[in-house]
């Protein structure tokens, strides 16, 4: 699917949010000139084709409580990634699972798989489920736990949108 | 804390959000409430920071492309550095981690090419190699997130 200018301003008007009215489409209609039956057409062809993941009410995890975040990394053999992978990412407290380039010989892992909890004993259960799904595939891993959040910022496609 | 309205609407609409007229509404009738309860309950679930936002949620590298960069960087200069890099636009999060590369952030933009002169960019600007881990494969089908309220 190509996207067009219309769609591009459907993205810039709706990735902050949608509002808090009875009518959310139409407001971002009228702000684009357009009606809102085509701003839901256009969004579920979008939807249809990938480019919209889904919509929804995003939780703040972290003000939920889930404050554990650790990004555990795994060196596993290339050949088995693609299954191992696939895996590990239907995992219902996996929130983002990629495979990704190891740089050697200080960073031997490419497998990423970022896990959420709300205890520290929670998160240590789960490397342990995870450490049993990959079992001998795995040579070596690692947790990295963040510490302090220094930048987070919404999705801003605004300076590349128009590519 | 929260009531059984708002934790429902947390857990229950983190994947399909109605792409309909009226949209809240639609999600009363779901729930057997008012359109304005929904309304309200949302608006204070926002207010409190609860739920980030309400909207389309979009792959990665389907609008642009993103990056994940790693730097080791002395505890003592980590401040200076973060603020550094946090100040280029294309820089969409920041984290410290306990780690020997203890900064890892998250690049977006147009295309690889621009990504990687920020990044040269942000190398000599900070004096730190930056360690690139461009994504080969995404293994991860989103779903929404299963919350657990027994705490």
């Amino acid at each position: 699917m190509k996207l067009d200018a219309v769609d591009r301003e459907i993205i810039q008007q709706t990735q902050a949010g949608l509002p808090l009215v009875s009518k959310p489409y139409h407001a971002i209609a009228e702000k684009i000139g357009i009606t809102a039956q085509e701003v839901i057409r256009r969004m579920t062809c979008m939807q249809e084709h990938g480019i919209i993941r889904r919509i929804a009410a995003i939780p703040n995890h972290y003000r939920l409580g889930y404050r554990f975040n650790g990004m555990t990394v795994w060196d596993v053999d290339d050949q088995y990634i693609d299954e191992l992978g696939a895996k590990v990412g239907q995992l219902t407290f996996v929130s983002h699972c990629y495979h990704r380039p190891r740089h050697l010989p200080e960073w031997p892992y490419n497998l990423f798989a970022m896990v959420h909890s709300k205890t520290e004993q929670e998160i240590k259960i789960q490397i342990d489920v995870l450490s049993e799904m990959l079992g001998s595939y795995s040579r070596g891993h690692d947790v990295l736990y963040s510490t302090r959040i220094l930048k987070k910022t919404g999705l801003r496609i605004k300076n590349y949108v128009s590519a | 804390m929260l009531s059984q309205l708002q934790k429902k609407l947390l857990n229950d609409f983190q994947q399909d959000f109605p792409l309909s007229p009226a949209p809240y509404a639609d999600i009363a009738k779901t729930l057997g409430v008012s359109e304005q309860e929904v309304l309200s309950a949302l608006q204070e679930l926002k207010q409190l920071d609860f739920i980030s936002r309400i909207g389309p949620v979009f792959p990665p590298n389907s609008l642009g492309n993103s990056m994940l960069v790693a730097m080791s960087v002395p505890e003592e200069q980590l401040q200076t550095v973060a603020e550094i890099i946090n100040q280029f636009q294309e820089v969409n999060h920041n984290y410290h981690r306990e780690n020997r590369f203890n900064l890892w952030f998250v690049l977006i933009g147009n295309n690889q090419n621009h990504l990687h002169a920020v990044i040269s960019e942000i190398e000599s600007e900070t004096g730190f190699p930056a360690m690139r881990l461009p994504m080969i494969a995404n293994y991860f089908i989103n779903l929404g997130f299963e919350l657990d309220w027994n705490d």
